[in-house]
């Protein structure tokens, strides 16, 4: 480590490299204790054994991976075959999550861009009114989300009254209330770090781009969008991880009837299957993905600055 | 709202900090206690009362097991999840003399299947759950389950069902006439299959909304329980409370002493407030149920007795209580319950 301080030359580094350990420790610290140990709580109790009506024996056991990936019929002794039903709850949410993603993305970069592209002394302003909604609980906006839906609500008796439609539209307890859900709740997500990026992003290089008779289309596509691509990517994710696990949209916008996989591991704790060790392993499943899906945009994200 | 069952868990930490003299831990149902009474009891004993709310028996039992115990001093359980509490040694035993207005238990409550001699228990309120339909919106007979297990196609999409296995599994069964907690193969398969087919027409799942959807039309058809309809019938005067020929749920919420209860003298204290006939009237006026202590009626809402969710017309079917499954049962209702929910 010496010679890293050494060859970066700044005082500074010199300065703290041996408190360097401690400097880090509060980090560590937190991390572990909020990150680390209830995984591998979780990680344990997949293990485990289920006990009747919630909680679990200290035995080993198969049993919670197998229910998720075998089915054994309705008594549990038929020959198993694949697991459908947590494979669809799995699907459902992963094109969920990614639709939310893209019309994120769709809505969330011109917005981005539009607010960046303002005078300086305004930007803070349309950053502000980005935030307001997370002055409100997400419960109490998922509620009101409900009530602005429902077949009696203010938008279907908006389009009625203005002749849109005759009968109301049918979206509360579908599909489609989840994705507005989910899209609403986390469009910030997406707005914030891609606003982050294009704000960095030096104007006179379009200008450039311009003069030297690129279309506007491929200027954005060969000058901008390489410039803010971290910072889509990071929206991206943080959108799609967390719609990924909703459990709220699902639950009041879609009548808890067709689960996530928020919903499913919720049920297993604090619901009426009482499945502890099956919630676990359900999480751990959920985990590997998500991981997995970083993984992947990490090593795209080197290799990219490899080539650059 | 499940929502506010998991801020109960992290509430529980700041209630376990504040366990002083002069304080009450109820886990109770949503919208089951009106807030002058509470007033009324902080006033008179100055004891401070923290509510957290929960929306099913079973969300119940899986937060208290989750680490909720030696948070609360008392819960409000159905009646066959008074004798799972008990089996599985959640409840504490309220010794002889430990309650002065034990006397007052209704002679009929007095010594329940569930709670032989109430020495875990009193009485709090006790009602029926089947349905309601807004009879502006469908004009047929509505005192059969069919409504809700083999729907006409105009009632297909607008049906809400409690988000309660006991509850659906009970009256699936009735609607079935098999028995409850069937190990019977068949029957078992034949319910699963029932329930699969009469899932599609169903529009959710929720219990705490299950009044709401019904008032703001979101639903024709409710699965609730029988003061949630009055109340609905109250706000949208078409909503009618059915009594299917089919049979319907019967149940006796109980106040229940929580084992490790960290204020348990408080605790007896909120249960002799609960057995004063003019305190338990007013939960029954508020809540349009019916109550489990003598000499209540001079204060009891006169049109309560007259309301026709508590008065069963002569073509309504049995009312049952819920019963408590074998273990293997269980496990093939758990398994039904899952299938219907995903």
């Amino acid at each position: 480590m010496a010679g890293v301080a050494a060859s970066g030359g700044s005082v500074a580094a010199d300065t703290y490299a041996k408190a360097r350990h401690w400097l880090l420790a509060p980090s560590w610290l937190v991390l572990g204790f909020f990150v680390f140990a209830p995984v591998c709580v979780m990680l344990i109790y997949s293990f485990l054994t289920k006990e009747f009506r919630g909680g679990v024996i200290w035995e080993f056991s198969f049993a919670a991976y197998d229910q998720f990936f075998f089915d054994r019929g309705l008594f549990g002794d038929a020959e198993p075959t694949l697991q459908w039903t947590y494979i669809s709850v799995f699907w459902r949410s992963i094109w969920q999550a990614g639709l939310a993603t893209i019309l994120s993305l769709l809505i969330g970069f011109p917005t981005a861009y539009f607010i960046a592209t303002r005078p300086e002394g305004s930007r803070a302003f349309w950053v502000f009114l980005v935030t307001i909604p997370y002055w409100v609980n997400l419960l109490i906006r998922t509620v009101s989300m409900k009530f602005l839906l429902r077949d009696e609500g203010p938008l279907n008796e908006l389009l009625i009254n203005i002749g849109l439609i005759n009968d109301p539209l049918h979206i509360i307890y579908t599909n489609l209330a989840v994705q507005l859900g989910l899209f609403y709740s986390y469009l910030p997500f997406m707005v914030l770090p891609i606003y982050a990026s294009i704000e960095r992003y030096n104007f006179t290089m379009s200008e450039a781009a311009a003069d030297l008779y690129a279309t506007k289309w491929t200027a954005l596509r060969r000058i901008i969008l390489p410039a803010v691509k971290p910072g889509v990517i990071a929206g991206c994710i943080l959108v799609f991880v967390p719609s990924l696990g909703a459990f709220l949209a699902p639950d009041l916008l879609g009548g808890a009837k067709n689960f996530m996989i928020g919903s499913l591991i919720e049920e297993q704790f604090k619901g009426n299957a009482g499945n502890w060790p099956f919630g676990a392993a359900a999480s751990m499943v959920l985990l590997t993905m998500v991981v997995v899906i970083l993984l992947i945009f990490a090593r795209q994200q080197r290799r990219a600055e490899a080539q650059s | 709202m499940k929502l506010l069952t998991t801020s109960a868990m992290a509430l529980a930490l700041l209630a376990n900090a504040a366990a002083a003299d002069g304080e009450l831990v109820v886990y109770h149902w949503f919208e089951y206690m009106p807030a002058e009474l509470l007033e009324k009891f902080e006033t008179e004993t100055g004891i401070d009362v923290t509510i957290d709310t929960y929306d099913s028996n079973e969300a119940m039992l899986a937060s208290l097991k989750a680490g909720g115990m030696g948070t609360y001093d008392v819960a409000v359980p159905g009646d066959y999840m008074v004798a799972i509490m008990a089996g599985e040694g959640l409840l504490d035993t309220i010794a002889d003399g430990e309650l002065t207005n034990k006397g007052n238990i209704a002679p009929e409550w007095a010594d329940p299947s569930f709670d032989p001699g109430r020495t875990h228990s009193i009485p709090y309120q006790w009602g029926s759950t089947a349905f309601a339909v807004d009879t502006a919106a469908y004009t047929g007979d509505i005192n059969t389950t069919d409504l809700l297990f083999n729907p006409p196609a105009e009632l297909s999409g607008k049906i809400n069902m409690l988000d309660s296995q006991g509850e659906v599994m009970a009256l699936a069964s009735l609607h079935m006439d098999i028995p409850q907690c069937s190990s019977d193969r068949g029957q078992l398969q034949a319910l699963n299959d029932m329930l699969q087919e009469a899932q599609t027409h169903w529009a959710s799942f929720n219990s705490d909304t299950s009044r709401e959807v019904l008032v703001s039309g979101d639903v024709t058809v409710g699965m609730t329980y029988d003061g949630f309809a009055a109340k609905a019938r109250a706000e949208r005067d078409t909503i009618k409370y059915a009594f299917p020929t089919q049979g319907y749920v019967v149940w006796m919420d109980n106040v229940v002493l929580l084992k490790d209860a960290p204020n348990r003298a408080n605790a007896l204290i909120f249960m002799d407030f609960l057995l004063e006939p003019e305190n338990i009237a007013a939960v029954s006026n508020y809540a349009r149920y019916g109550l489990g202590v003598s000499g209540a009626t001079e204060f009891l809402d006169p049109d309560l007795a007259t309301a026709p969710e508590a008065n069963p017309p002569a073509t309504a079917g049995k009312g049952a209580f819920i019963e408590v499954c074998d273990q293997e049962t269980q496990a093939v209702y758990d398994q039904i319950w899952t299938n219907l929910k995903n």
